[in-house]
């Protein structure tokens, strides 16, 4: 389970988080929607401890986020996979050194004949065919790279897996592709998820919940259904702005769990 | 550049904000030396790494390595002609060539030339890892950036920078000597006759010292300028800049304290 208890952080002057609480449930996929510079990121990377919070607490499988020292958050972060916003791979690496860097048991990582079996594993997840392993990130195209990016985070078989804008930057059928690709894998690994998104119509696809940050704020936070019954302005104003984009991009898509299936668009 | 006003104006302010942005830097650096130190345990990570690194910056810095140094042998043995020419032994010459090229120019020209060529190389690709979130990619996957990008290099560098230095010592007195032969008549015992009257096996050992401390500042403030950058591509050049800039100017600082300190000169 992932929680955060009124957790605020601040940059300089600029307050980015302030009093933020939020639970993820086991198996759970919670969608952390916003428009951009919100703070979404900020909250992903306080999770897995990339950054700490000024204040609140962050408790992920029972374990003080904030409170870990060196050697015990590397032992938390070998269960939460993340997948960056523009990949993050390591551009002197080939694809296939790229996700065997995401098995994060060394004693399986020393082992060539399950890394490869994993690698391709990792690759068949995400619908790449074998011979991008041999490539460089240079040589991919940026929906590849996302791929690239899901498969080491898969890789080190994570019990969390935090994605951080999974299809910004990608043109609607890409956006698709992915969208069905973490549906998948939480269909197919069954890991608690958050993942982080400015696209109402793929959060709610993929999203068991979903969690509306809003100056620095959780404004709203529930089912696709309940979000989009919401009567909170600011609710109403950012689902209204992304949801014309998806009228006019395409029409058609679902919402996981049924129900609400078309009506919002 | 919101409080650009405060900046300009108030020069209190300005003092006391770079002496805490001093104190901050100093802070995280010591930090960073003692996580460098906290790293050497893991050597199965950084060993291999290590002899990637130095096999890339070392290789391919010798040649203007040899180059610089060989012109700078060859310079101080025309300056030495013209300054002694008709006024002192000619065998004094052997001593100057080889004292300068060991005690000063060896070092210090090696350590500016690796400023520019492993400092901007380092600083440039930790930022550039910094800025794609590569490093907190490779932290998010419970790795350690010390570990597995910063101790490779400052050790690639602490071997190859010395062995550098002896090289370009070696390539200065030789060029030196062809030059004073050529331009001057100099004969080869009478340059060995100067540069053993003069030489001493402290020269050396102050050479290999020096060439250490450069090496420490050579890889390690480059890794520490690139390992804290921000703000993109910008960011990127101006950590490069600022990394080759530093270490030149620590080189210079550490180059007058190894004299004082070591030779004992008053």
């Amino acid at each position: 389970m992932i929680e955060l208890l009124n957790v605020s952080k601040r940059f300089v002057d600029n307050v980015v988080l302030d009093g933020v609480s939020l639970t993820v449930s086991e198996g759970e996929t919670v969608a952390l929607l916003g428009p951009s510079g919100v703070g979404k990121s900020v909250t992903l990377k306080t999770i897995n401890g990339l950054l700490r919070p000024d204040s609140g607490d962050v408790i992920v499988d029972g374990l003080h986020v904030p409170r870990l020292k060196r050697k015990e958050l590397s032992q938390l972060r070998a269960k939460i996979g993340y997948v960056f916003q523009y990949g993050a791979l390591f551009d002197s690496m080939t694809v296939h050194e790229n996700i065997r860097l995401g098995i994060t048991d060394e004693t399986c990582y020393a082992d060539d004949t399950y890394c490869e079996n994993r690698v391709q594993e990792g690759l068949r997840l995400v619908n790449l065919a074998l011979d991008v392993a041999g490539k460089y990130p240079a040589e991919l195209s940026g929906g590849m790279k996302k791929r690239v990016g899901i498969a080491r985070a898969i890789a080190g078989k994570p019990k969390y897996l935090l994605y951080d804008e999974p299809t910004s930057g990608l043109d609607p059928v890409n956006a698709d592709v992915i969208d069905g690709l973490v549906e998948r894998l939480q269909d197919e690994l069954g890991v608690t998820s958050v993942v982080v998104s400015h696209d109402v119509r793929g959060s709610f696809r993929v999203a068991d919940r979903v969690a509306l940050l809003w100056q620095a704020k959780i404004r709203a936070v529930g089912t696709a259904e309940e979000i989009l019954a919401s009567q909170d302005p600011a609710v109403q104003q950012f689902l209204e702005r992304d949801l014309e984009m998806a009228v006019i991009r395409e029409s058609g898509g679902g919402v996981r769990g049924g129900g609400a299936d078309g009506h919002h668009v | 550049m919101a409080n650009g006003a405060e900046l300009t104006l108030d020069p209190l302010r300005l003092v006391a904000r770079s002496s805490l942005r001093s104190l901050d830097h100093v802070g995280r650096f010591s930090f960073l030396v003692v996580d460098l130190f906290r790293g050497l345990p893991e050597w199965r990570i950084w060993v291999s790494r290590t002899l990637e690194q130095a096999v890339a910056v070392g290789y391919g810095s010798l040649f203007i390595v040899l180059l610089v140094a060989g012109f700078a042998g060859a310079v101080t043995s025309l300056q030495t002609g013209y300054q002694f020419t008709g006024t002192l032994p000619l065998y004094y010459a052997g001593a100057v060539i080889s004292e300068s090229m060991i005690l000063e120019l060896g070092p210090v020209l090696t350590a500016l030339i690796l400023a520019g060529r492993i400092g901007a190389r380092y600083a440039a690709e930790l930022g550039t890892m910094r800025v794609t979130e590569q490093i907190d990619a490779l932290e998010s996957l419970g790795r350690s950036p010390v570990s597995h990008l910063l101790l490779p290099r400052v050790i690639a560098g602490l071997l190859v920078v010395p062995a550098l230095t002896m090289f370009a010592n070696a390539m200065g007195i030789v060029v030196g000597y062809m030059v004073a032969k050529g331009s001057l008549g100099l004969t080869y015992a009478d340059f060995e006759y100067g540069a053993r009257y003069f030489f001493r096996p402290l020269d050396l050992w102050y050479s290999l010292i020096k060439s250490y401390c450069f090496a420490g500042a050579v890889t390690l403030i480059p890794c520490y300028i690139g390992f804290n950058t921000q703000q993109g591509a910008e960011g990127v050049g101006r950590s490069t800049t600022t990394a080759v800039v530093s270490a030149s100017v620590a080189i210079l600082v550490l180059d007058a304290l190894t004299t004082k300190l070591l030779l004992g000169v008053k």
